[in-house]
């Protein structure tokens, strides 16, 4: 990687979805190594270690084992995050683990991921868990699903048994609505078709994973989507030349901004104009998602944090009610009487679960009645709430239906929680 | 001019840690910066002026000296702080030597793990709720699954076990009294980003980082040990004088130079996309005796 080719192609989020079982920390281990993210000394440690274990050749999964504690249970316990560079786009790779704690860290690792690998092992095929981690990234709403169907060296690198394990996940893809789903036989083990195509899978003639991921299109649906602009900070440094200067700083969570905009800050519903959007003194005639800037308004109005700015068409009504999917983290289940509070984008308002409507059945993939939510379970609930947000249905604005609810007696973040549209009620 | 679609990747993490640190100042009721004069923390000033200015810094910046450091670099802290006319609180090991709440068990051993018992004490004596610091997840194993509000409990103890999941954007900063944060803007930055950012930004180094002769004794496993008042010539080693510069900046009797020819920061970036050993690996001296030493130190209440 020559800095003359460090080209920037932007940064790529993506989770890995498997278990020790499907290959998976090979495949990471892959990953980095074919990239040439593995260095020298970092590779010299992992021969130790490997040799401490017995192993007679350097084993890859153990590059993606984080704490000592899990290395000596030989189990991943949390979600690890991983870098490497192709030099034309930055990777930072969600790892979560694949055991009973699974679906937090899986819907921890995807809420800010891009893309999906699900890793199905080709003796296998389709497992439980396959239809459990399709289902979750839908449920995340990622929108590319990346099908890996690994140890081919395992079945002679077989194209009938690729092609009968696709049949078998094209149906839940298509029931799950996945919009961008891509399938690959690779072996992670032997390195084929990871980062480069190998001498074996002559018969296919998709891309390779790393020729997928360095593809992948952007952020232009994030782009295109409203306005949403959650204020986190008032600037008001009252002195100088300074006196009358008042900028609203926050980050663009959808669609972009230019000066003359018509915004509507909420919950209150006031209406202005955008006078300036500034970045570190400087005037921008436009801003996009992902950006931090400091907005200047036409109008004296009162925005403070926890405010959402907006553009004023399609603005979402704020409410009390609300009907949202919720993810259970908490090791104590929900309890009726515990007081939540309720975060969305910057603003926090007092919480309560009103009524469970139904849990989602990761085998069957439909909704069975429940009384009560447990650690990893997905539920839909109602919520009511103390105060109105302005929350947008997350199948419409991804980052406007997120939240998280808090317990105030633990501090602890109990839930992560996605709002639905009216439609779905 | 022609609608960006994307940003890059460095516009992509600046973003995100602008974000970050707004989310501590609008959470956090009286957090502090971490400043050492070293990259990272230059690069987290930068990252803070993005995300205040015109404003004042809603933090004072606080530096913990272990009373071994390279004088240049307090120099170059010292006179950054200066120039942007923010609050510098120095806290020194020496000071908590002479109250006995260090003991060193021999005069010239490291300090780099005892700069937790100032650091805790630093944090008691000015209240502070979150200290901010530049630590990345690519610097170690042990922070790989390090949160970017990594929670302490009222003894300063990091427990794996109990930290909080981070979803989206959305950042939980609540805590009870007499338990702190730690917030990571950085996080997501590897070495390679943070040269580049340094280079698209034009941000000024103490001269260490940046290619100069140097005494140094050559280390079994090739390791330069920089020979300092503090770092004698081992006795039966033999001192040479190399072309080195430093990937990292710390405590004097824990940071290794490298050989390098690099005496500008293209030079630095060229050097650190091509090689082939990692920082820490490299240049922290402390690091090698056990894998799990960071996540021992990170228990302890280190940075």
């Amino acid at each position: 990687m020559a800095p003359e080719t460090l080209v920037d192609n932007g940064l790529l989020r993506f989770i890995t979805c498997g278990s020790v079982d499907d290959g998976k920390s090979t495949l990471i281990g892959r990953l980095l190594y074919d990239s040439k993210a593995i260095l020298a000394d970092a590779l010299d440690a992992l021969a130790v270690s490997s040799r401490k274990r017995g192993l007679e050749e350097v084993d890859l999964s153990l590059l993606t084992d984080g704490l000592s504690a899990e290395r000596e249970q030989g189990i991943t316990i949390d979600v690890a995050y991983r870098y490497f560079s192709t030099g034309t786009r930055k990777y930072i790779l969600a790892d979560a683990p694949g055991h009973e704690q699974y679906t937090r860290n899986m819907v921890t690792g995807a809420s800010t991921a891009d893309v999906a690998i699900v890793l199905i092992d080709a003796r296998k095929g389709v497992l439980p868990q396959t239809r459990r981690h399709m289902t979750l990234a839908q449920v995340m709403g990622l929108r590319h699903v990346v099908v890996t169907i690994n140890k081919m060296d395992l079945v002679g690198y077989d194209e009938a048994t690729f092609q009968r394990i696709r049949a078998e996940v094209e149906p839940l893809a298509a029931k799950l609505g996945i919009p961008d789903i891509q399938y690959i036989p690779l072996s992670a083990l032997k390195g084929d078709m990871v980062v480069e195509r190998g001498g074996q899978l002559g018969w296919y003639t998709g891309p390779t994973l790393m020729a997928y991921l360095e593809a992948v299109n952007l952020g232009s649906q994030d782009l295109q989507a409203p306005f949403r602009f959650p204020v986190q900070l008032v600037c008001r440094p009252r002195t100088g030349e300074l006196l009358d200067y008042r900028g609203y700083q926050g980050r663009i969570e959808s669609g972009s901004v230019a000066p003359g905009d018509a915004v509507s800050i909420l919950p209150s519903g006031v209406r202005t104009r955008v006078k300036r959007v500034e970045f570190f003194g400087r005037d921008l005639d436009r801003a996009i998602v992902g950006q931090s800037v400091t907005l200047h308004l036409e109008d004296e109005v009162d925005v403070s944090r926890g405010d959402l700015i907006t553009g004023s068409a399609g603005a979402p009504v704020p409410a009390r009610d609300l009907n949202a999917t919720l993810c259970w983290f908490s090791e104590r289940p929900l309890d009726p009487m515990s007081r939540l509070v309720l975060r969305h984008g910057t603003r926090e308002v007092r919480a309560k679960v009103t009524e469970i409507l139904g849990r989602l059945d990761l085998q069957a993939l439909e909704s069975v009645p429940a009384q009560e939510l447990r650690m990893n379970d997905i539920a839909t609930v109602s919520l009511r709430l103390q105060q109105p947000i302005a929350a947008d249905p997350h199948d419409w604005v991804r980052s406007g239906g997120n939240f998280i609810l808090i317990d105030e007696a633990t501090n602890a973040t109990v839930a992560a929680g996605l709002v639905l549209a009216q439609e779905s009620y | 001019m022609t609608m960006p679609q994307t940003l890059t990747h460095l516009e992509a993490l600046e973003s995100e840690a602008i974000h970050i640190l707004r989310e501590v100042a609008g959470q956090c009721s009286n957090p502090a910066l971490l400043f050492s004069g070293g990259k990272d923390s230059l690069v987290l000033l930068r990252l803070a002026e993005k995300a205040f200015r015109p404003g004042r810094f809603p933090f004072p910046l606080v530096h913990i000296d272990t009373g071994h450091n390279y004088p240049e670099v307090l120099a170059f802290r010292d006179r950054r702080a200066a120039e942007l006319g923010e609050r510098l609180i120095v806290r020194t090991l020496d000071e908590s030597i002479a109250k006995g709440r260090i003991v060193l068990r021999n005069p010239n051993e490291s300090r780099n793990r005892h700069q937790s018992v100032t650091l805790l004490d630093t944090q008691e004596e000015f209240k502070f709720d979150c200290l901010i610091g530049g630590a990345r997840r690519d610097e170690e194993k042990a922070r790989a699954k390090e949160r970017i509000f990594s929670f302490r409990d009222e003894f300063g103890q990091w427990d794996p076990k109990n930290q909080r999941p981070e979803l989206w954007n959305l950042y939980n900063a609540r805590i009870h009294p007499g338990e702190h944060l730690r917030a990571f803007p950085i996080s997501n930055w590897t070495e390679l980003d943070v040269w580049q950012y340094i280079e698209e930004e034009g941000l000024e180094l103490p001269s260490i980082y940046f290619a100069h002769e140097r005494e140094v004794v050559v280390l079994s496993g090739g390791a330069l040990l920089p020979v300092t008042d503090l770092t004698p010539v081992p006795t039966g080693a033999v001192s040479v004088r190399k072309m080195v510069r430093f990937r990292t900046v710390g405590d004097i009797s824990c940071t290794a130079p490298v050989l390098s020819g690099a005496r500008t920061v293209a030079d630095i970036v060229k050097e650190t996309a091509t090689t082939e050993i990692t920082e820490r690996g490299a240049t922290r001296l402390d690091d090698q005796t056990s894998e799990a030493s960071m996540e021992q130190r990170k228990k302890e209440g280190y940075f």
